[in-house]
């Protein structure tokens, strides 16, 4: 059992931390200019982090405790490689759960 | 004239948000699920999803208490999972900072991976947009996603069944980012970005406290930043 007023100082420290970091840079500098060289590793932000985020979990998933699993990791190459040569996000999302549902019904 | 703009700007980014409830509603259903069989009351899953409203760190922060682990270790845990948060506020700055105050900290409220992807995308594909057009969209991308994530997790608690991770549901998010990363790779920097965080996210995955990601990430803004000085490319 998680005792109620460590689980209350976890919800509020949490919630005042997660806010903190979400709010650090947006609401501190504002519009106040960025160095050229900041702006320019900020324009990768995305582009670094969402990769880094998934990569871990296409080649390791968490349903499989970690085991590498072919129709999870085929669905998401598919998926980039879609969303890659057409720039259509729906169309890719959808060739990648259709080849996730399809894989995995049939491989059961 | 500008009015318009801005509602069509929401109701795009309405849309774009949509998909994302096949992502959200599981995940947070889930977290209901674990949070009332880890003995918390519906109130106290609805508070730990509406104030904390993450969740990687709300799953890792409850796992960790049910271990027993020290307070500050299970706080400073989530909060390491959610270092990425203050790379999504420097990123999105340049584009929302000059927003007011208060508006800033609502977009900082709800910046999360979904609402975070979905605008960045949006704003280096249009950057023509005022400043009213992109909050407008922001708020679009948050409305079916931010409520759905409180609605689902009090349906969660209430239905306390467990919820079957077959049908792939537990791979929704990878594709959902997947997706979003493919335009994204516009440039030769871009690819450079994306490549060497997922060789460094790959090997330093062993790292505690998820700091892979954060070296990771790190890497490919580096090598992002460092393939545009060295080509010359046009900020894009």
């Amino acid at each position: 059992m998680i005792d109620t007023d460590t689980l209350w100082t976890v919800i509020l420290t949490l919630g005042a931390g997660s806010f903190a970091l979400r709010f650090v840079f947006l609401g501190l500098v504002g519009d106040r200019p960025l160095p050229p060289w900041l702006l320019r590793h900020l324009r990768y932000t995305a582009v670094a982090i969402l990769p880094a985020l998934i990569a871990p979990l296409l080649v390791w998933p968490r349903a499989t405790d970690g085991e590498f699993e072919p129709v999870r990791f085929t669905a998401g190459i598919a998926t980039l490689a879609v969303a890659y040569f057409t720039r259509n996000v729906l169309a890719a999302m959808g060739t990648g759960a259709a080849i996730l549902v399809l894989g995995l019904g049939f491989l059961s | 004239m500008a009015d318009r703009e801005a509602k069509s700007s929401y109701r795009r980014g309405v849309e774009d948000g949509l998909p994302f409830l096949l992502v959200i509603v599981p995940f947070a259903l889930l977290f209901g699920v674990l949070a009332t069989e880890a003995g918390l009351s519906v109130f106290e899953a609805l508070s730990f999803s509406v104030v904390v409203i993450a969740g990687a760190a709300q799953f890792t922060a409850l796992q960790l208490m049910q271990d027993q682990a020290p307070t500050l270790i299970v706080i400073l845990s989530a909060l390491a999972i959610n270092l990425r948060m203050a790379m999504y506020s420097a990123s999105i700055t340049p584009y929302l900072g000059g927003l007011p105050l208060w508006k800033r900290a609502l977009v900082a409220y709800f910046l999360v991976d979904q609402t975070y992807a979905c605008s960045i995308l949006e704003y280096e594909l249009r950057p023509e947009q005022t400043r009213a057009q992109r909050f407008a969209y922001f708020m679009g991308v948050m409305t079916p996603i931010c409520p759905f994530w409180y609605v689902a997790t009090v349906a969660g608690a209430l239905l306390g069944e467990s919820i079957s991770t077959g049908y792939g549901l537990d791979f929704a998010l990878p594709i959902a980012f997947l997706a979003m990363i493919g335009p994204m790779l516009r440039t030769p920097a871009h690819m450079a970005a994306a490549f060497v965080a997922v060789v460094v996210s790959l090997l330093a995955a062993g790292l505690p406290y998820n700091l892979g990601l954060m070296v990771g990430g790190i890497a490919g803004m580096i090598a992002g930043a460092e393939t545009e000085r060295r080509l010359g490319l046009e900020p894009a």
